[in-house]
């Protein structure tokens, strides 16, 4: 009796912290029986490829709304970001010059975006919003509307391998690895969740809330700037209306990884889990031959329920302690 | 609006509310046991008990938030089962909640009827149904302020007597009342009891959550001590006394409630503050403390003492004045030159400017003092553990463990938090406002403790207090201040309440 108590007390603990490794591990489990050709290290690495460039945007959307914003201009940044680069590269020839100016137009960008934030109090939702608009713009009127063919070189960020590896997906593990180090063991990553948890309590303690901003914003920047990168090398072409809506895949991502609007609470890994999710949910939906309308439908339902059961959980765990 | 009293009768020997054989328990700890309350029409039950003894998750119980694990609630001798506050408030049960829940834009009418709102026969609003009915309500309560007035503009006094008027409008036959004067002034707390008074007259049960003893034999009808989730006693109140309330509460004897004064020696001035001036805040508002001294800021509410020590310790700007620390002009224009200042600030609103709810204890107390446990590029997680554990063991912070989350923590612990992260940094400047607002006895007296031992390694203390006993038992020197200007200074000795409250409504006479 007293046994059977502790053990389901042991589960609830479990099952309330590691809730999304869960889902994950049953979706894997779930996916394996369902087709035989899901369970394999060809289609893992598919999956990890396909995922890649919007899990590394996500990984900045994760700093963001964990200190209480977003960026709503993730997607047309790494399109402006991604096409420079490559004129970059077709001027110079340089890939290591075409990479850095990748990442400094994304940081460029985000700092704007930042700025307008921290100087002008104005909600980050309004000024991304600004920025997407603006950034697309930039694109489409640099290109005059135009793809940029024959990048040449320039495709080995995207469609390269090492060992065995593809290359964007070791880009993804890296940055897994520094978001995960960002949270977990810099002032920066503590700031934040002190800020999106409660800003005045964060003031009030010393922290500079304006350069934590900033630097959430500008360090989101790189890794948007990074996945524009990645995305035009891989696509072999220079598109000025690449990314739209990746914000929101990466969002996603971010808030079935365990993410809260409210701020405050987020991890690398839970994102990393939520990302493969939903790429394990759209690997599945393929290799069972359901079509790209019913396939937008049941991401949509997927996406209210994990978010509803990890709400659940969590206001369970809440209620669990007397106040 | 009905409830004449009962004159004699079935219903007036039914008791309004019995709780019975209760018990609650969440996992790893068991809230409430074996737990019978009985509360009698027309009067007022105060519970006490230390932080943690279990008196939220019975009115949570009373107020349908929780659902008994076993026992039974009945009202008017019939067994009811009460599954979500809505249906609490079905039976007539209203809570008025410690921290008020408001919308700040919402006009007086609006709070009033939110949830209650009678439709015209277009089912839409009837707002001119809403507004008689509130001028009646307001006219006949003697309220000064108009239907239309936002409620960010009224007292926190005034939207508690909304509240109040609110959950009578509804026909509240049980009211619950948790800790409603802690942020109250001693003329809004009179108002109140006046309130509570009427209540009684017509017929109304008053459950009643305090910790400020005064208080509590001033209103109750009947007392009831809890400690650890257990009932110790129930009794009318004529026959308890204070030191025996509290004796049953702590289940030890406090031998006094402040800490002993001991000879200190007080060290060179430390902070000193001259013309500091923020229109219409205050205006030239001095003041010295020296190493080892606590000096007592008492004021009446709006006075403007809590808003010089945020403008002290940088969060707000102050127009004029110079304040030195050591002797040496200290400009403080943010937060962090404060801290680099070694200032530390308790705020008085602890949930909005202390603590960050949604993390852990261990983030929560290393947030100012980082630099202490990162180095190298990396935060030693175990060396974080170690010190936090050590300033937690010293300012006895009760917390299941260092992850949990501080918001599920008790006032009195949550309080602890904010000071164990400021003893972090050891500051040699500590200001500290309203340190004691909705702790318990117990825990009072540690925090008094903690204050005389952190004076006697030779800090400079500031304390704001509303309570004067408390101002009185701990400070070595008194300033007044009253509507934002020092209007005396008394040494502790001299002091008394009436002096001191001579010199807080000085000003307010003249």
């Amino acid at each position: 009796m007293d046994l059977k108590r502790a053990l389901r007390r042991g589960w609830s603990v479990v099952s309330s912290k590691y809730s999304i490794y869960l889902v994950l591990v049953a979706m894997l489990v779930a996916n394996t029986i369902l087709s035989p050709v899901f369970f394999s290290a060809r289609n893992f690495s598919n999956i990890s490829r396909q995922i890649s460039i919007t899990t590394i945007i996500a990984f900045g959307q994760t700093m963001l709304i964990i200190a209480g914003m977003i960026d709503l201009a993730s997607g047309s940044v790494m399109a402006l970001a991604g096409l420079l680069a490559v004129a970059i590269y077709k001027a110079t020839g340089s890939l290591m010059l075409a990479m850095a100016a990748g990442i400094v137009i994304g940081m460029a960008c985000n700092a704007i975006s930042g700025l307008v934030v921290t100087k002008f109090r104005t909600p980050s939702f309004i000024a991304t919003l600004a920025m997407q608009t603006s950034a697309r713009g930039v694109a489409l009127l640099y290109t005059a509307g135009q793809n940029i063919y024959e990048i040449g070189n320039f495709t080995v960020f995207g469609q390269s391998a090492v060992m065995g590896l593809p290359t964007p997906v070791i880009f993804m593990l890296g940055v897994t690895a520094l978001t995960w180090y960002l949270l977990n063991h810099t002032r920066f990553g503590r700031y934040l969740y002190a800020i999106g948890g409660n800003e005045e309590a964060a003031r009030a303690s010393g922290i500079q809330i304006n350069k934590v901003k900033m630097t959430a914003f500008v360090a989101s920047g790189a890794l948007v700037g990074l996945s524009g990168v990645l995305y035009m090398s891989r696509v072999n072409a220079g598109l000025p209306n690449a990314g739209v809506g990746f914000e929101f895949d990466a969002m996603t991502a971010a808030v079935i990884g365990g993410t809260s609007f409210s701020g405050g609470v987020g991890t690398a890994m839970g994102t990393l889990a939520g990302a493969f999710i939903m790429g394990f949910l759209g690997n599945i939906m393929n290799l069972m031959g359901i079509g790209s309308y019913m396939q937008q439908i049941i991401k949509g339902g997927i996406i209210a329920l994990a978010v509803a059961y990890d709400i659940m959980f969590k206001s369970r765990r809440a209620g669990s302690n007397p106040a | 609006m009905s409830g004449t009293p009962d004159s004699g009768g079935r219903l007036a020997e039914q008791p309004l509310l019995e709780l019975r054989r209760i018990e609650k328990s969440f996992p790893g700890v068991k809230a409430l046991r074996d737990m019978s309350l009985t509360l009698v029409r027309g009067s007022v039950h105060v519970i006490c008990g230390e932080n943690g003894a279990g008196k939220s998750t019975l009115v949570k119980i009373v107020n349908g938030v929780y659902q008994p694990d076993q026992g039974e609630i009945r009202i008017d001798g019939e067994r009811v089962v009460l599954q979500d506050p809505s249906q609490a408030r079905g039976h007539g049960i209203a809570m008025i909640f410690q921290e008020l829940n408001f919308i700040p834009e919402m006009t007086v009418e609006q709070a009033l009827f939110l949830g209650i709102e009678p439709l015209n026969r277009l089912r839409g609003i009837d707002w001119r149904k809403i507004r008689r009915a509130t001028l009646a309500l307001l006219a006949r309560e003697h309220l000064a302020y108009e239907p239309t007035t936002l409620l960010k503009d009224l007292s926190v006094s005034d939207i508690q007597m909304l509240e109040i008027l609110k959950a009578i409008a509804c026909d509240a036959r049980i009211l619950i009342m948790d800790e409603p004067t802690s942020a109250l002034t001693h003329k809004e707390v009179e108002i109140l009891f006046q309130k509570v008074a009427d209540l009684k007259s017509r017929g109304v049960g008053i459950i009643y959550i305090s910790h400020r003893m005064d208080e509590i034999f001033r209103i109750a009808d009947q007392i009831t001590v809890l400690r650890d989730g257990a009932l110790v006693e129930t009794r009318p109140a004529r026959e308890l006394d204070i030191d025996t309330v509290i004796r049953l509460m702590v289940g030890r004897t406090l031998d006094s409630v402040y800490p002993p004064r001991t000879t200190k020696r007080l060290g060179e001035v430390m902070l000193e503050v001259e013309g500091f001036t923020r229109r219409p805040r205050f205006a030239d508002v001095g003041f010295h403390i020296r190493a080892g001294e606590i000096v007592g800021l008492a004021g009446l509410m709006g006075a403007g003492r809590t808003e010089v020590a945020r403008a002290l310790f940088g969060l707000d700007p102050h127009e004029s004045g110079t304040v030195k620390i050591r002797g040496k002009v200290a400009r403080i224009r943010n937060v962090r030159e404060a801290v680099s200042q070694s200032m530390a600030l308790l705020s008085e609103d602890r949930r909005r400017y202390g603590l960050v709810g949604v993390r852990d204890v261990k983030e929560n107390v290393t947030l100012a003092s980082l630099a202490r446990v990162i180095y190298g590029g990396w935060l030693h997680k175990k060396e974080e553990r170690r010190l936090v554990s050590a300033v937690c063991d010293r300012m006895q912070v009760k917390t299941p463990s260092l992850s949990t989350t501080v918001s599920t923590l008790s006032g009195g612990n949550q309080q602890k938090v904010v000071f164990a992260k400021w003893m972090l940094r050891d500051p040699d400047i500590l200001v500290l406002d309203e340190p004691t607002r909705g702790i318990d006895v117990g825990a009072k007296y540690e925090i008094y403790k903690i204050m005389t031992e952190l004076a006697q390694d030779g800090k400079a203390i500031l304390l704001i207090s509303s309570e004067l006993p408390e101002l009185l038992g701990v400070s070595d020197r008194i300033y007044v201040m009253a509507r934002g200007r020092v209007t005396g200074e008394l040494r502790a000795e001299h002091a008394s309440q009436e002096k001191v409250m001579r010199l807080a409504t000085r000003m307010a006479e003249a």
